[in-house]
């Protein structure tokens, strides 16, 4: 027998209960631990088993995410301990994953799905572009979907083919859908906790080469955190991270491309060269105030990305820098990012993928003789 | 709400073997012949010549239920003419008439309970009426200042979809949501003879079948998508036998029949509610009409087939049985014909009226709340429309 729960979906007109008793469940529990080596898979892992507990609208399903618990173990346990109605295996078709949690999130629930690989997801990209990004604006505001959509993606990890793409610019290209990606533990938690809360649809892009990154995060006092920010009706949706201060130029890099970017900065660093790096955070909604705010200040910007440069999130990232901070800039704003191939066998990736030695390149070429 | 339990489908062959005594492929696989009560001449065919057979059987529906879907029938066709007229008239942009299908429609809308949902495409505005549906709203998505017009929640009406067979996905996730809450909603999921070839219409009948869920296919093979006949869609001996590949039951019907239909799809929603799982109907009926205004069908198929399948016309057939019944009369078809003028009426003021859009209304409906970007956007365009009216006062000043 599976539990019998109270759900609080708000979306679509559900009546909401769970919130200030998951705070003070979430507070006192925070009490007991400090801060553990914890890894960005575990980070994502005890965000959707939190949700999950939170609210029984919330539900998880897609290829292997069930007995498996996922080819990368995200959803690991999650059907164990809340049943199979509540995180279970679907036939194999991505088109049938979207299209049914879009039905269900017309119907009172939260889907969190998950696509398995960046390139397998493409089979449901028309319900991605044509469903869950134009449901809301199509009956002018009446349907809310509060649905993830949960893609592993980028490369670094020595795969095959279509198994590393970086597929953010087309989600972040279609207008409805919100875009995440986090680089850190604590956001892993944090951003998939406001993605599930989201009354809008998110794609929720999972830098796979962090997964089993590592860092010493408090998970108990992130999810206080989380509780006392939604009783609050604040979040950090839309706000990018200052991942590190700095004054000659700005780094400004994204998901898989954060952590390069920081060793870029630790090695300028050691030269002499104090380099500022911004995690992008959230693609859409786009933090144009943090951004603009570190550019004016440097007067020097580099944005770092690995899908391909042409007509990609870097791409716009330099024309709104430009647009924002023209007087301010001592230097053209140069881009590293992946080159326009397809995504390399395993034993190119490396030429491909933006690097330290090539971020401090384009940093050396920021005009500095002026 | 309550998340109920097992998810998985019960042993089906002995299920079926209880339920109506005959194998699960005789019960998946269509019967022999298509199901047609009343013949194209209005006459009632003899129990014999139904296409029933053991485990196919239904019964027909009760006199109230023939009169209120005959009802629905008459102003369909009056809608889909008088929709066809404003888009001539220029006062539309665009209308995929259904005219020559609306049996279909008012019996896939009429087989409903309340809480039942329905899942039409952009041929099925009459459908969407017969479910409750206000017709001007029905109609916004064709008058061309929004894409919906009706909220979806109100009648459990899905908005209207172009794109093929997207939907039924849809109608599979209420379905699923239902049935994990334990409710016994049925959910009607329409689409077209072309569709049967896209791959969200596998996907969507594989989900369905595979979560045990209570969805109704409706098929309506009108033979044609825009241009392309059936035969280059499938070779199938027919499109309900696609359904025994899932493991769900398939029946075809006479789709210009409005009896049979209603037979069969009542038992249908019946089947589905008990918890029988899915199913699959093919409606055999005809596009009389173009595929929109903006089609030419001369070029593709011979006015003989058309007037061929003017003689099985849904409207006349009805009206002669039930006539013949006796259950109708020349003041009961004038009461009826009233209905339809007034519905017609109505549109034309609904469709005539100039509605004034809101600009900003482009920035409202994007996220539950707009981002910084589009509040920017929205700030732009306010900009432009605020100099273009000082613009023109300043005009009408100086031309003072």
């Amino acid at each position: 027998m599976s539990p019998t729960i109270t759900t609080s979906s708000e979306a679509n007109g559900n009546v909401s209960a769970a919130t200030a008793r998951a705070a003070a469940n979430a507070a006192a529990a925070a009490e007991a631990r400090g801060p553990q080596s914890v890894t960005m898979a575990k980070a994502l892992n005890t965000a959707m088993a939190d949700a999950m507990r939170d609210d029984a609208s919330v539900l998880v399903f897609g290829e292997d995410v069930g007995r498996l618990g996922g080819v990368f173990r995200i959803t690991d346990g999650l059907m164990d301990a809340f049943g199979e109605q509540r995180c279970f295996d679907t036939p194999l078709a991505e088109s049938g994953i979207v299209g049914m949690a879009v039905g269900m999130a017309m119907n009172g629930m939260r889907p969190v799905i998950e696509m398995q690989f960046d390139a397998f997801a493409y089979p449901a990209f028309e319900q991605i572009v044509s469903h869950v990004a134009k449901m809301h604006n199509r009956t002018r505001g009446a349907l809310k979907l509060p649905m993830v959509i949960r893609v592993p993606y980028a490369g670094g990890i020595g795969g095959v083919e279509h198994h590393c793409d970086s597929s953010e610019s087309y989600y972040a290209h279609t207008a409805g859908l919100k875009v995440y990606t986090p680089a850190t533990v604590a956001d892993g938690y944090r951003m998939l906790r406001e993605a599930i809360d989201s009354d809008d649809p998110v794609m929720f892009m999972e830098p796979k080469k962090l997964y089993w990154s590592k860092d010493q995060v408090d998970l108990e006092a992130l999810a206080a955190d989380h509780a006392a920010h939604r009783a609050a009706g604040s979040s950090s949706e839309g706000k990018a991270a200052v991942a590190r201060s700095g004054t000659d130029a700005t780094l400004i890099a994204y998901g898989p491309s954060v952590p390069t970017a920081l060793a870029a900065a630790a090695a300028a660093a050691e030269e002499g060269r104090s380099l500022e790096v911004i995690d992008v955070r959230t693609i859409v909604p786009f933090d144009d105030e943090t951004v603009t705010a570190s550019v004016r200040k440097t007067g020097r910007a580099v944005v770092i990305a690995e899908a391909h440069g042409f007509a990609s999130v870097a791409s716009e990232i330099v024309a709104r820098v430009q647009e924002r901070c023209f007087h301010h800039l001592a230097a053209p704003i140069r881009r590293v990012t992946g080159f326009d191939v397809p995504y390399p066998a395993p034993k190119l990736e490396h030429y491909y993928l933006p690097s330290v030695d090539r971020i401090l390149d384009a940093v050396d070429e920021l005009q500095w003789e002026n | 709400m309550t998340i109920s339990t097992s998810q998985s489908a019960p042993d089906q062959a002995s299920e079926v073997q209880r339920k109506f005594g005959i194998s699960v492929e005789d019960y998946m696989l269509p019967a022999h012949r298509q199901i047609q009560m009343v013949a194209p001449d209005g006459t009632l065919n003899p129990e014999a010549e139904q296409g029933t057979e053991p485990g196919h059987e239904y019964p027909i529906p009760g006199d109230p239920e023939l009169m209120a879907a005959y009802e629905r029938l008459v102003v369909g066709r009056r809608v889909n003419d008088q929709n066809s007229a404003l888009v001539r008239q220029g006062r539309m942009a665009v209308y995929p008439s259904s005219h020559g299908q609306e049996a279909c429609q008012v019996a896939a809308a009429m087989c409903l309970s309340e809480g039942d949902w329905l899942f039409p495409t952009y041929r099925d505005a009459v459908a969407v009426m017969a479910k409750g549906v206000d017709p001007v709203q029905a109609m916004t998505i064709f008058r061309g200042d929004w894409h919906g017009g009706y909220n979806p929640m109100e009648h459990k009406v899905g908005i209207q979809c172009t794109p093929l067979t997207t939907q039924l996905l849809h109608a599979v996730g209420v379905a699923h949501a239902a049935k994990l809450r334990g409710e016994d909603t049925v959910v009607m999921a329409m689409c077209g003879d072309g569709a049967t070839s896209e791959g969200d219409f596998h996907e969507a009948l594989n989900f369905a079948a595979v979560f045990h869920l209570s969805v109704i296919f409706f098929v309506q093979n009108n033979k044609y998508a825009i241009s392309v006949p059936l035969s280059h869609q499938s070779v199938a001996p027919s499109l309900a036998h696609k359904a025994v590949g899932y493991g769900m039951a398939g029946e075809r019907v006479d789709g210009n029949d409005l009896v049979a239909l209603l037979a069969v799809l009542d038992r249908a929603v019946k089947l589905a509610r008990e918890g029988s799982g899915p199913l699959l109907v093919e409606a055999n009926t005809y596009r009389m009409q173009a595929h929109t205004n903006a089609d030419d069908d001369t070029r593709y198929r011979d006015n003989a087939e058309v007037s061929e399948w003017k003689a099985k016309d849904p409207l006349s057939r009805m009206d002669v049985y039930l006539r013949n019944r006796g259950l109708l009369d020349d003041d009961g078809a004038a009461r009826i014909t009233e209905h339809a003028e007034a519905v017609a009426t109505q549109l034309r003021e609904g469709l005539g009226e100039d509605v004034p859009v809101e600009p900003q209304n482009l920035f409202r409906y994007v996220f539950s709340s707009p981002t910084p970007q589009l509040q920017e956007q929205s700030a732009l365009l306010a900009d432009e429309l605020a100099r273009e009216e000082a613009g023109k006062a300043a005009q009408k000043e100086a031309g003072k």
